[in-house]
C-alpha cells in the first residue's frame, strides 16, 4: 500500500503538491479520475494509477486526451460519484469544448477539474493564464498557495462542487504542484469495496439542444450568483494585518508577500486580502477592503486576473482607492514572480528605501558551459532522425524540405546536430499543418508525432489529410510510452506496466492502413541501412505515407515488461 | 526558530532529488518547518536542476542575493549559482566535475577549475570544497555523491539536526540493498566539514 493511502489522520507527511492534491481527493471521497498526462500536474495522474491497484472503491485511467478525460469525470458526476480530471493549463484548450458546455449542465456528485498552469514556460509551450477559463465558463475556481492548503481545498472542492451542481476549477502553478511541503492528513473514506453510481434520466437537464441550452444559462448565471456569495464568506478568504496600505494576494504569490512583509518589519502593519476562493470574485469582500485602505497593491502572477476584478469593483462602488499592479508598471505580467521580485515592487509602493545586502565581486566567474536538455544517451529517437536525415540528403531534399514537429522528447530535435523542427503550435499540429503546408507550398513535408500524441490528437487530421489527398510524410516515433511525462502508458503499446497485461493492444500500423494512407512502413531506426532502404520510396514520393519508426524509450525498457 | 535558505544545485542524475528528499524527512521528523520547490519534467538528465529548501520561511523560492546556505553536487553548477549568495553565504560544494554533452561534441569549454576554486575560497567567508564523487566511490559507489555532500551540510552544524535523525531518514528512503554504501558516503562527507 502507498503511503500516501496508508497514513492515518493526524499523520504528517512530506508531500508534493500534486500528492497532496491526491491525499484531498481521497479524503474528500474521489471514486473515479480520468486524465491526460501533461507536467506540472502529471504526478497527480501518476500517483493515482499507482494507487488504484489498491483500493477497490476508486477507478482512475490514462485517457487518449483531456477532453476524454473531462468526460469521463463529467459522466461518472452526472452519476452520482465524485469525481476528478487533472492537466496542465493547455490541456484544458483540448478540453476547453467540454467544459464551457459542461458548466451550463452541470454534475450531481461533486466534480473538480485541476488546471496546473505553468508561469515561465518550464516545461510548457505557452504561459496562459487558465484563471481566466473560471471567468469565461462561469465556473467556481479554487487556489491553493501551499501543499497543505491543496489537500484542503481539493476536499472542500467537492462539497462546492455539490452544493452548486458545477465542476469546480482548482487551479495551482508549477510553484504550488512541486514544492513540496508538510500537510496534515484527515480520515479516509472506505475504499474496499468498489461503489457505483446511477444516471437519472433528465434530457431537460443533460441533453443542452438550443432550447435546454437557453434554460441552463440562465441557471448558470443564478448559480454565479448563488457562489459570489459563497466566496464573499469563504474562510479561504481572508484579511491579516492592519492598516491604510492594502495588498491583494493569491497562488503562490501569497507566501512571497507574506516573507517580504516579515522581512521588511511590516507584518501586521498592512492590510493584506489573501483569496484562495478567486472565481466568482467576492465582490462585497473586495468592495469591504477597498473602502477601508487608501492604496492598494495587487500581487498576482501572469494576467490582471484580480486587479481587474478589483477596478471594476472601484469603478461600480465609486470607491477612490489607488490600486497598483500590472496597469501600473508595479509588477510584470510576464512569467512566475520571485520573492525577490514582489519585495522590490512593495518597497517600491510603499516608497521604502531599498537595502540591499552587500553583494560579492563575480567578475572573476569564467564563462560557464550550458547544460541544454538533450535527448538520452541511446535514444531511438536520434537513430529515426538519422535515417530520414540521410535518405533526404541522398536525395537532395534536405534543405528543401520543412520538418513540422509536436509535443514530446523529440521536440528536441530542434537542436543541433539534428535541426529537424520547424513548426511547432501545440499536440497533434504536426499533422494538421503538414496538411497547411502541403497546399500553400511547393516544398517537401516531413512531419514528426510521437505514439501518444498520435492518439491523442493526431488521427483527426491525418483521416482530414487522407480525405483532402495532401501530400507529406509522417513519422509516427513510437517508443511504446508517453516518454516525456514519466512512462505512462500508450494504447498501442506491447512493453506494459506490471496490471496492464490484459488491456488489448491498438496496432498503430493497422490503424493508419484502416484510415486509407496509400502507403505505410514500419522500421527499426537501430537498423539503419535497412531502415533508410524501407522508407526511401515514401521519401521520395509526392503521395501521403506514413513512417512508423518502432524502437522502446531506453528508459522505459528497464522499468517496464513485455 | 532557526530561518534558513539553502539552495542544492547539481546536474540531472546525480541524486538532488533524493539529497532533499533525506533533507526534507529529517527535518519533518524533527518537526522544523521545512517547505522546497523542486524541477521536474523537460528532460532533466544532465540538465542544470536545483532544488530550494526553506526552514521557517514561507516562500519555497531562493531570489538573488538570499542563500544562507549554496550545497553544490557538481563545481560550475555552484559557480553558476554564486548571484543567489552573499559574502556570508556558506559554500558546500564538490569539486568533481560532470562534463556537459556540449563540451565533449567542442561546442562549449569547461572552465579550469583550480583558479576558480581558489577565487571562490578568497570571495566568500565559509567555503567547503571535497571531492565528492572520489569520496562517494570510496565508500562503495560514485552514485552516493549526493549522500556525501548531504553529510558535508550536516558536518557543518548550520542545521539543528543530529547526525542519527539524518541517518534514520536515510535509512528509510534508501534502497535497503544501497542503505550501507550510502551511510559510509554520508560519513565520508560529514568528517570532511565537521
Amino acid at each position: 500500500m502507498h503511503p500516501i493511502v496508508e497514513a492515518a489522520k493526524g499523520e504528517k507527511l512530506l508531500l508534493l503538491g500534486n500528492e497532496a492534491i491526491v491525499r484531498g481527493a481521497l479524503e474528500g471521497g474521489l471514486r473515479v479520475a480520468a486524465a491526460y498526462p501533461g507536467t506540472p500536474s502529471s504526478e497527480i495522474g501518476n500517483l493515482l494509477f499507482q494507487i488504484e491497484r489498491d483500493l477497490p472503491g476508486l477507478y482512475f485511467e490514462f485517457s487518449t486526451n483531456e477532453k476524454v478525460a473531462m468526460e469521463v469525470a463529467a459522466a461518472a458526476a452526472a452519476s452520482g460519484l465524485r469525481s476528478l480530471t487533472c492537466m496542465k493549463h493547455v490541456g484544458l484548450n483540448v478540453a476547453a469544448d467540454a467544459l464551457m458546455t459542461l458548466a451550463y449542465i452541470g454534475v450531481r456528485g461533486g466534480m473538480v477539474i485541476i488546471t496546473a498552469d505553468d508561469p515561465s514556460c518550464h516545461s510548457s509551450q505557452n504561459e496562459q493564464d487558465n484563471r481566466l477559463y473560471a471567468r469565461f465558463s462561469g465556473l467556481p475556481m479554487l487556489e491553493p498557495t501551499t501543499p497543505d492548503e491543496a489537500r484542503r481545498m481539493t476536499a472542500y472542492a467537492f462539497e462546492l462542487s455539490e452544493k452548486l451542481e458545477l465542476p469546480v476549477i482548482l487551479r495551482t502553478t508549477t510553484r504550488v504542484s512541486h514544492a513540496r511541503a508538510v500537510v496534515d492528513t484527515d480520515e479516509l473514506p472506505d475504499y474496499s469495496q468498489p461503489v457505483k453510481g446511477r444516471f437519472e434520466k433528465d434530457p431537460r437537464r443533460w441533453v443542452p439542444v438550443p432550447a435546454v441550452a437557453r434554460v441552463r444559462h440562465q441557471v448558470l448565471l443564478e448559480k454565479i450568483r448563488e457562489a459570489t456569495v459563497l466566496a464573499d464568506g469563504s474562510s479561504w478568504n481572508r484579511i491579516l494585518g492592519e492598516g491604510d496600505f492594502g495588498i491583494i494576494t493569491s497562488g503562490v504569490a501569497v507566501n512571497y508577500v507574506l516573507d517580504a512583509l516579515e522581512e521588511l518589519g511590516l507584518e501586521g502593519k498592512v492590510k493584506v486580502l489573501v483569496l484562495g476562493f478567486t472565481h466568482p470574485h467576492p465582490t462585497g469582500l473586495l468592495a469591504n477592503f477597498l473602502k477601508g485602505i487608501e492604496t492598494c497593491l495587487v500581487v498576482e502572477e501572469l494576467e490582471p486576473f484580480l486587479e481587474e476584478a478589483a477596478r471594476l469593483v472601484a469603478q461600480e462602488r465609486g470607491l477612490s482607492t489607488n490600486i497598483l499592479g500590472k496597469a501600473t508598471g508595479h509588477l510584470p505580467r510576464l512569467y512566475e514572480f520571485t520573492p525577490g521580485l514582489v519585495k522590490g515592487a512593495l518597497i517600491r509602493a510603499l516608497g521604502l528605501e531599498e537595502q540591499k545586502p552587500e553583494r560579492p565581486d563575480l567578475s572573476w566567474v569564467p564563462e560557464l558551459p550550458p547544460r541544454p536538455p538533450t535527448l538520452c544517451p541511446g535514444c531511438p529517437h536520434r537513430e529515426t532522425y538519422l535515417v530520414v536525415k540521410e535518405v533526404l540528403e541522398e536525395l537532395g531534399e534536405a534543405e528543401n524540405t520543412i520538418y513540422p514537429t509536436d509535443i514530446g522528447c523529440y521536440t528536441l530535435g530542434l537542436l543541433p546536430p539534428i535541426q529537424m523542427a520547424d513548426y511547432l503550435i501545440c499536440m497533434g499540429s504536426s499533422v494538421g499543418s503538414s496538411c497547411g503546408f502541403s497546399v500553400a507550398t511547393d516544398q517537401r513535408i516531413v512531419s514528426f508525432i510521437g505514439d501518444s500524441t498520435f492518439f491523442h490528437a493526431g488521427l483527426s487530421p491525418l483521416a482530414s489529410a487522407v480525405y483532402n489527398k495532401h501530400r507529406f510524410t509522417l513519422v509516427i516515433m513510437d517508443n511504446e510510452t508517453t516518454a516525456m511525462t514519466g512512462h505512462q502508458p500508450v494504447p498501442s503499446q506491447e512493453l506494459r506496466w506490471p496490471g496492464l497485461e490484459d488491456r488489448p493492444r491498438i496496432d498503430l500500423e493497422a490503424v493508419v492502413k484502416a484510415l486509407g494512407v496509400p502507403q505505410v512502413v514500419t522500421i527499426n531506426p537501430y537498423r539503419k541501412e535497412e531502415a533508410k532502404a524501407a522508407v526511401k520510396p515514401i521519401l521520395a514520393s509526392n503521395e501521403l505515407g506514413v513512417i512508423i519508426s518502432k524502437a522502446p524509450c531506453i528508459l522505459f525498457r528497464g522499468r517496464a515488461k513485455k | 526558530m532557526t530561518k534558513l535558505r539553502i539552495l542544492a544545485v547539481g546536474v540531472g542524475g546525480q541524486g538532488i532529488l533524493l539529497f532533499s528528499r533525506v533533507l526534507g524527512e529529517t527535518c519533518l521528523n524533527e518537526g522544523l518547518p521545512v517547505a522546497m520547490s523542486e524541477v521536474h519534467g523537460m528532460a532533466q538528465r544532465g540538465g542544470v536542476v536545483e532544488t530550494n529548501i526553506v526552514l521557517g520561511w514561507k516562500s519555497p523560492l531562493i531570489s538573488e542575493g538570499e542563500a544562507d546556505v549554496l550545497v553544490g553536487l557538481e563545481p560550475v553548477e555552484t559557480l553558476r549559482a554564486l548571484p543567489r549568495c552573499r559574502r556570508d553565504t556558506v559554500i558546500i560544494s564538490s569539486t568533481d566535475p560532470v562534463v556537459p554533452q556540449i563540451v565533449k561534441d567542442g561546442l562549449a569549454t569547461y572552465p579550469e577549475l583550480e583558479p576558480a576554486l581558489a577565487k571562490l575560497r578568497e570571495t566568500f567567508d565559509r567555503v567547503y570544497l571535497f571531492p565528492g564523487e572520489k569520496l562517494a566511490k570510496e565508500a562503495g559507489t560514485s552514485r552516493a555523491l549526493n549522500m556525501v555532500v548531504l553529510g558535508a551540510l550536516a558536518g557543518s552544524g548550520l542545521l539543528p539536526l543530529s547526525k542519527e535523525a539524518f541517518l534514520n531518514s536515510l535509512r528509510k528512503l534508501v534502497k535497503p540493498k544501497y542503505i550501507e554504501a550510502n551511510e559510509k558516503a554520508f560519513e565520508a562527507g560529514f568528517n570532511v566539514i565537521k
